[in-house]
């Protein structure tokens, strides 16, 4: 972490004028360093990145300049009656923290009694406001990424964007590591074009790199690119208050729920006037509603939070939040972001953080009052995660960052951009490489990496046979490029973004049917949404957990499903997909650390010490720089146990491989499971024998050289990998999620992205599309990138232990057997036994 | 790929039980062409030849080797099984202008495969006019007694019936993990065959218009394995995505 020094700021340069001074005094308010320094520094056109805590007025601080300069200028010349033009832009991740911050500005700009139009411009704002904004922009305009790639696909963008004097990017830690920041760094550099002199301010909160965003916010040169925004800090935070809870019950081993904690939880709440308990996946959110609920005898107002609901009971629980109304809400990570809904006292983190910068990200939810320390509860949810919550801890305590940097190189995204500029007009290529290349994000982009993409938008960009006569983009007698036909500026229209879903249903809750036949009421109330593939493997009959109900399904129509009020005692919960956040580098480094420092362990819960003294016992604790694996027997098939800590992703992709490998070495290999942790696979042969005889040489069976060819005839099949292909051509626009004059959902897409990926992977395995899906997977769903650091870094480094029974820390993953589903892919074993259930049925006697 | 191909067809002959149908053996091939051995007869449903250029033409730039993806696929099965005869079961080309947008090389490739047998185009709903340059007959229906081959299935009893046009997927779901594959469907009256064409989708048979073709009544559906064809029964199945 940079913990920069308070900026050396000369108070009495008169940067700001008498009126604003008035109304800081009138609030009992003093203007801050940072604020004042930022604006000094956009007064003379410079950018520069703002890093400040939540709560340090960084969202004023990024305006003032704005303010100032409008109000200089109305004094000059009152407003005429053809406006001047967008002064200011600003960009926010989310639709709903742009109405907030607007809002906000309201009040400064009534109180001072300025002269100064805001609007906002998002997905819900009216075709006709639209219109109007292009035709007559008010001084300063929110928005998302999103609506500013439509904004310069505009033909008369230049107009719109002529007079732009400064570019506000809010909670740009969160946008720029994204493929939306990706978009957003494409834009800017667009409106470098379009206003050269428009200055950039990026807000953040504090990061592992500050100069990457610094980098971010400037047009970088042709080479080397390095270019850096000015930089800003404002007031450090006091060091948050963080603490692993202590709990007498018994600590699990395996798991996520936490429901051990619960008493604990609910006693915390009750002890506290608002509390926010975060938890990594919207299906742990549900269970612990359910939990808090069955045992709230205080009657606490505890409310749910999270992406999948009904928008309309967000909206509810938030404003219940801002009017103090409620004791806790239990919440995903759609509350980790800006918006402050209320004065917050206690942050509980159920489950492990899995990163230190999420984690200071959500206790920063908690700070109001800057002088005084947020505070925070993590909640281990098994015996590992009180490790990582430990290693959490004392990153929080010494304020350690390991924010993930700006996203780079995107080919998906950058052939979405080309699509859109030729939508603004014709465009000469050298040109818009030269523009393209100027963008962060972009920077160092090969141009035949660039022309490869032109091409995909022109053509589809095949190798072996073309679609000329089809094209996008056709080559004018001036040799620039231009849309072929208007329809393709709308197509661009509907599908811009590079956000992809997984396709969802609606939840309507209906009432009970009277008799089994009679037909399922319609219409009903509308909980929210869910995945799809959730819905598709219930029956009805099936109970599951959703908007804190029971539920029952009772069946589907297209795009809905229909649920009833149940009273189940162990309900299904809904696997949503996504949501589950790998462990970070830095976390798991600490990990190992703590686990191999024998003298730090005094300082664990004793569950833990005993847990590590008897593995210390009947095995070995590796040291940091080690992996340990372990061989031994259980029931009739044997185990393979080895403990990388690199997340479940990576050890997904690691069991998968590994599987295959011992397959060829003849091992027999039955299936695998992965946790955050480690990795268990198990066959039939005896795989200590195997080691102790030679004939499995475990520096062999990890070599590096598993990242080629087995991982590539694994991504022949790997839906994982079709997944993210899906991902790329969405954003790409090969497949529409949208055709003009109709509608399209998942269920309706004509043609398959899996079918596109094995046709394409047979004939053009170099395209570029595939180029794309690779780069993804490689830090990904895959975290191939993280898997290969992970061989690297064990390569002569492996220790193994033959046992003759099943290690205390091998405990914790085999208990997922059975528990979480066997990762990696479904395989024909599935097939077999739905064939076999017909053949005992045929064979049935009666 | 293409060996596997070759290989597994000949498995599936030797491997998969072959289905009952009116009372003849008819052999589901693991990479969907149904074999009528009585007939020297191989059957293909659902070619859907030039699909990627019909969408290219609306500006979605599919691959554009659909057509010879699933050419090479449907030779390789066709020498595995050397038949007499093969009949496409319509909606062999994706619209009336496939036969002017398919490239040359692809065309004489289809003209090869049909030279020197009995190739017969069943009209379906998507070509009712086969482009005449590629070679074999082209008729609305064709009797192969006890045998009726036909595109789209009549949603009546049609005892004898085979039919395509309806692109039948199945899936099974079991601990969490589902699996969703191309399948044959036959109630040992008539039969439904899966879709082969490179980027053909499919229905999952748990649908109204399977209901509508079995009247509701309990079928088979023949899934198609990696390596083999498995029955499973209508009441194991799950989902209808």
């Amino acid at each position: 972490m940079e913990d920069g020094p308070p900026p050396a700021v000369d108070m009495a340069a008169p940067v700001l004028p008498a009126s604003f001074e008035r109304w800081f005094a009138g609030r009992g308010w003093l203007p801050r360093a940072h604020q004042l320094r930022l604006l000094e520094l956009a007064l003379e056109g410079r950018s520069s990145l703002l890093i400040a805590p939540t709560g340090g007025g960084k969202t004023l601080a990024g305006f003032l300049p704005s303010l100032v300069e409008l109000t200089v200028r109305a004094a000059v010349r009152p407003r005429p009656k053809i406006s001047p033009g967008l002064h200011t832009l600003y960009i926010s991740p989310l639709k709903a923290l742009a109405v907030d911050v607007a809002r906000n500005l309201e009040q400064p700009i009534m109180e001072m009694d300025l002269q100064i139009s805001v609007e906002t411009r998002t997905g819900d704002t009216p075709q006709s406001r639209r219109q109007r904004q292009l035709r007559d922009p008010p001084d300063i305009l929110m928005t998302t990424p999103e609506q500013l790639a439509l904004l310069i696909s505009q033909p008369n963008a230049d107009r719109l964007f002529g007079d732009l004097k400064s570019i506000v990017l809010d909670e740009l830690h969160a946008l720029a590591p994204s493929k939306r920041g990706a978009l957003l760094s494409l834009g800017l550099a667009r409106l470098m074009r379009l206003a050269p002199r428009a200055r950039r301010i990026g807000l953040s909160a504090t990061v592992a790199d500050p100069d990457a965003l610094r980098g971010f916010l400037m047009p970088q040169p042709e080479a080397p690119a390095g270019a850096l925004s000015e930089l800003v800090y404002g007031e450090a935070g006091v060091v948050p208050d963080v603490s692993v809870l202590a709990s007498d019950e018994r600590l699990p081993w395996s798991g996520h729920s936490a429901r051990y904690a619960m008493g604990d939880i609910y006693n915390a709440i009750a002890a506290n006037a608002l509390s926010l308990v975060f938890v990594n996946t919207r299906s742990q959110a549900e269970m612990i509603f359910q939990s808090l609920w069955a045992m709230n005898e205080l009657s606490l107002p505890i409310a749910l939070h999270h992406g999948s609901l009904d928008v309309g009971q967000r909206r509810k629980v938030e404003a219940a939040m801002a009017d103090g109304k409620l004791k806790a809400v239990v919440c995903t990570s759609t509350l980790d972001l800006g918006i402050d809904w209320g004065d917050v006292d206690l942050v509980i983190n159920v489950g492990a953080p899995k990163g230190a910068s999420r984690l200071l990200q959500r206790i920063g939810r908690a700070n109001h009052r800057l002088d005084e320390p947020s505070r925070a509860l993590l909640v281990p949810a098994n015996r590992f995660e009180v490790l990582e919550c430990r290693a959490a801890q004392e990153a929080a305590r010494a304020l350690k960052q390991d924010s993930q940097p700006p996203m780079v190189h995107k080919l998906d995204v950058l052939a979405q951009h080309i699509l859109g500029m030729a939508c603004a007009g014709p465009f000469d290529a050298g040109d818009l490489y030269e523009e393209i290349r100027s963008a962060y994000a972009y920077a160092g982009l090969e141009r035949e990496d660039f022309l490869k993409a032109l091409d995909f938008v022109a053509t589809g960009g095949y190798a072996l046979r073309n679609y000329e006569r089809y094209a996008k983009l056709k080559i004018t007698p001036a040799g620039q490029y231009r849309l072929a036909h208007p329809r393709f500026a709308q197509q661009y229209r509907m599908n811009v973004g590079t956000i992809v879903e997984a396709p969802k249903l609606k939840v309507r809750l209906v009432k009970k049917r009277t008799a089994r036949s009679a037909p399922l009421g319609r219409g009903g109330r509308y909980l929210g949404e869910i995945e799809e593939g959730f819905i598709d493997q219930l029956v009805p009959g099936d109970t599951f957990v959703f908007a804190g109900h029971i539920l029952r399904f009772e069946g589907l129509n297209e795009t809905e499903a229909y649920v009833t009020h149940a009273k189940a005692e162990e309900p299904r919960i809904p696997a949503y997909m996504g949501g589950k956040f790998p462990l970070s580098t830095y976390l798991a480094e600490r990990v190992r650390e703590l686990l191999g420092d024998q003298t730090g362990w005094a300082n664990l819960p004793s569950q833990v010490r005993d847990w590590l003294s008897v593995q210390r016992f009947k095995s070995v604790i590796p040291s940091p720089d080690r992996m340990l694996i372990e061989t031994f027997p259980r029931g009739r098939k044997h185990y393979l146990v080895c403990y990388p800590f690199e997340g479940r992703l990576a050890h997904q992709t690691l069991g998968m491989l590994l599987t295959r490998r011992l397959e060829r070495f003849g091992a027999r290999p039955m299936g695998f499971v992965a946790s955050e942790y480690a990795l268990a696979v198990w066959g039939l042969r005896d795989l200590s024998l195997m080691i102790e005889t030679g004939r499995l040489a475990l520096p062999e069976l990890f070599d590096e050289d598993m990242l080629g060819d087995d991982l590539e005839a694994w991504l022949a099949e790997s839906s994982l990998m079709k997944r993210t292909f899906r991902n790329c051509a969405v954003i790409s626009g090969l497949i529409e999620r949208r055709h003009p004059g109709r509608e399209k959902t998942g269920r309706q897409m004509t043609v398959s992205s899996d079918l596109i990926y094995d046709v394409l992977r047979e004939h053009e395995s170099d395209h570029i599309l595939l180029r794309a899906a690779w780069d993804d997977a490689a830090s990904g769903l895959l975290d191939i990138a993280r898997l290969g650091e992970l061989l690297k870094r064990i390569e002569g480094h492996i220790i193994h232990r033959s046992l003759e029974a099943v290690s205390p820390l091998a405990v914790p993953v085999m208990l997922e057997i059975g528990r979480e589903p066997v990762y990696g892919e479904a395989s024909e074993e599935l097939l077999r036994e739905a064939a076999d259930d017909l053949i005992e049925e045929a064979m049935r006697l009666v | 790929m293409s060996e596997r191909t070759t290989e597994t067809a000949l498995a599936g002959t030797a491997n998969a039980p072959a289905i009952r149908l009116c009372g003849a053996s008819v052999v589901p091939d693991v990479s969907g062409v149904l074999y009528l051995p009585s007939h020297e007869t191989l059957i293909v449903a659902d070619l859907h030849f030039e699909k990627g250029s019909a969408f290219a033409a609306r500006g979605v730039h599919l691959p554009p080797y659909d057509t010879r993806s699933t050419l090479v696929r449907l030779r390789q099965v066709i020498s595995a099984y050397a038949p007499a005869r093969v009949v496409a079961l319509g909606d062999s080309f994706h619209d009336d202008g496939a036969g002017a947008r398919i490239a040359d090389d692809d065309a004489r490739a289809v003209r090869a495969a049909t030279a020197g047998l009995d190739w017969v185009w069943i009209t379906g709903n998507h070509d009712p006019n086969p482009p005449a340059a590629l070679g074999g007959r082209v008729c609305d229906e064709l009797d192969l007694e006890p045998f009726l081959l036909r595109h789209i299935p009549r949603s009546a009893p049609a005892t004898g019936e085979i039919a395509g046009h309806l692109h039948p997927v199945a899936t099974v779901a079991s601990r969490g993990r589902r699996l969703r594959r191309r399948c044959f469907v036959c109630d040992g009256t008539r039969m439904i065959l899966p879709a082969f064409g490179a980027y053909t989708g499919g229905l999952n048979v748990n649908t109204q218009p399977f209901a509508d073709v079995f009247g509701g009544a309990g079928f088979t559906a023949w899934m198609l394995g990696r390596d083999r064809v498995y029955p499973v029964s209508s009441r194991r199945l799950t989902g209808t995505v």
